[in-house]
């Protein structure tokens, strides 16, 4: 049976990361479209309990590689391992999470399977596909949807002729959800071969220094977000003097970011974190498409600038024309007002 | 490896045809900016090496020659560009295919550099196929050279909450995001020097590859659709700032739950 497969991240303390939450909720989703299973592939080290934890999810089966190797990530030994899995299993679709993990080692795959990927989707659907030169009809395949050329354009891609078909998806675009705390999967066993000691020699890890993730504006409510547009640094500590007053996060451009202004975890947009909150207050952003992307779904957008044709406005509910340095301690003024 | 890309970060208003296409002509062209610092990544390891060379290898049109002169007058030692129709179309399966098939030509290789990925795509794919091809190790999102002996490189890569810094024996492929150092600056000598060196251009039949995998025809992946993006223009409510302007506004928010 060909089925639907998630690769697994583990966090810093062996739990699934979110990333591959929020792909086993899609993978349901298209494992149900399909009438075939959800499978999940978790490669680590003492991973039976975070495997258990991914039903839930509407995983099926969990196939379970647990070794010493396998544990932090190394290219190789995890290539050894999912490769010959997916050999032998047959997956129809494979998803990865667009991470530092899975953009090493989603491409490997795809390159020694000699099958499609399709980097950094935003949409993934089943549907049909009709090849204008064979004439041939393709039914039931991934409609693989991403932003392409600069987020000029938005493509949809097809692997009509190769399986598996492969995609990526960066964290936060799709969203996680429990299918049925109920629900009830199984663990299968791979056993880890021989041939996984040439690949555990090849690269040697001599050091790591994660921090555990300290900013984490995905899931906030409310979000302040300036552009570049804030001017500074010190601009931007008015932001956070906002947020903090009307319960926000403070998110930021990526042209902000690269000017130092705030943390890079703090990016929303194509190459940053994708964010739904119910409001969004875009200060000084002038709104490229990159950034629209992570943001758009808001669902409620006030945007703060001083120029009246900034394309954000266009996507704004409510346009402020003004600089963002005198309009927001003015608003946070009529805020306290109003609170009274 | 490298890769001459069209501006996207630069992109004027006439970038897309009414057709949603895109207008190449309208876009200015540019040396991938991860791939420059590739090679600067590969000038330091020669600098530290004794009888090291760097060569550039790029695919495309032929005016991609220009990212190689550029790379020449910045230090590499030689380059040449994979230009051929039936290299036309290819997704980066095919690409890396050509791209590896090129490099066995070349004999003796140590070290492949590259970015981790262009602007025009941002898949970050080619690194890690390329190193499958040639079946050796890869170390990708690369953002500094901490040693280098003629067995082995070491080498921090920048991961999303941290840092790693990993060893491996050559031959090895790495790929190096944005965080390394900036390319170092033309050389006006040796700028002057080649300007008259012709560049190679290799086509398909001198990479001993099977035709069947390049170009479109080598491309599992196809383009069903292309949808221009279109902003969806709201009802947009346009306040000055003024103080009853802002009164009312933040009276509504709170009114309406969403302060």
């Amino acid at each position: 049976m060909n089925n639907v497969l998630v690769y697994c991240e583990l966090s810093e303390k062996n739990q699934i990361a979110d990333i591959s939450l929020e792909l086993c909720t899609k993978g349901r989703q298209l494992a149900t479209r399909l009438g075939c299973k959800l499978q999940a592939a978790v490669l680590g080290c003492d991973v039976k309990a975070a495997a258990e934890s991914l039903y839930p999810y509407g995983v099926d089966e969990a196939y379970v590689a647990d070794d010493r190797r396998l544990s932090p990530y190394r290219t190789l030994p995890h290539f050894d391992v999912l490769s010959k899995l997916i050999e032998k299993e047959q997956p129809q679709i494979v998803l990865f999470g667009a991470s530092s993990v899975g953009r090493d080692l989603a491409p490997r795959i795809a390159s020694y399977l000699r099958c499609g990927l399709t980097a950094d989707c935003t949409s993934l659907e089943i549907g049909s596909h009709e090849d204008a030169k064979n004439k041939k009809t393709y039914d039931d395949i991934l409609l693989q949807i991403r932003p392409a050329f600069g987020g000029n354009i938005i493509a949809t891609i097809v692997c009509p002729e190769t399986r598996p078909q492969m995609a990526t998806v960066r964290e936060g675009v799709m969203k996680k959800e429990i299918l049925d705390a109920n629900y009830k999967g199984t663990i299968i066993p791979v056993a880890v071969e021989a041939s996984l000691d040439k690949a555990d020699k090849a690269v040697e890890i001599l050091s790591r220094e994660i921090e555990e993730q300290k900013i984490d504006i995905k899931g906030a409510q409310i979000i302040v977000a300036g552009g570049y547009g804030m001017g500074s640094k010190e601009n931007f500590q008015l932001l956070h003097q906002f947020a903090h007053l009307i319960g926000a996060s403070v998110g930021a451009t990526r042209a902000a970011v690269d000017a130092g202004f705030c943390e890079g975890e703090r990016q929303i947009g194509q190459t940053g974190v994708t964010v739904r909150p119910k409001l969004y207050i875009a200060c000084g952003i002038s709104g490229a498409v990159q950034h629209r992307a992570g943001m758009e779904q808001s669902s409620k957008i006030i945007s703060i600038n001083t120029d009246p044709d900034a394309p954000i406005n266009a996507i704004a509910d409510y346009t402020i024309i003004g600089d963002a340095m005198t309009v927001i301690p003015q608003f946070m003024a009529c805020y306290k007002n109003n609170l009274k | 490896m490298a890769k001459q890309v069209p501006d996207t970060h630069n992109v004027g208003a006439d970038a897309m045809n009414p057709d949603g296409t895109v207008n190449r002509a309208a876009l200015p062209t540019v040396f991938n900016p991860e791939d420059l610092k590739a090679l600067e990544m590969a000038l330091r390891v020669k600098d530290q090496t004794d009888g090291a060379s760097v060569t550039v290898v790029t695919m495309g049109p032929p005016r991609a020659a220009e990212i190689i002169k550029d790379a020449k007058s910045r230090g590499a030692d030689d380059g040449f560009v994979l230009s051929d129709a039936r290299f036309a179309g290819a997704d980066t399966l095919a690409t890396s295919y050509a791209i590896s098939q090129a490099i066995k030509q070349l004999g003796h290789v140590d070290i492949i550099f590259g970015g981790r990925q262009a602007i025009d795509g941002d898949t970050a794919q080619v690194g890690p196929q390329v190193a499958e091809k040639l079946e050796i190790p890869q170390i990708t999102y690369a953002e500094e050279l901490m040693a280098i002996d003629d067995k082995s490189i070491t080498i921090r890569r920048r991961l999303e909450r941290g840092t790693e810094v990993v060893k491996a024996a050559m031959p090895v492929l790495v790929t190096v995001t944005s965080a390394g150092e900036d390319c170092r600056f033309p050389n006006a000598h040796r700028l002057i020097r080649q300007a008259k060196d012709e560049i190679r251009m290799i086509n398909a039949d001198s990479i001993d590859a099977d035709m069947d995998r390049l170009g479109l025809k080598g491309s599992p992946t196809k383009v069903k659709k292309i949808e221009n993006v279109v902003l969806a223009h709201k009802e947009s409510v346009v306040l000055e700032p003024t103080e009853a302007a802002l009164n009312e506004l933040s009276a509504t928010l709170i009114k309406e739950h969403i302060l």
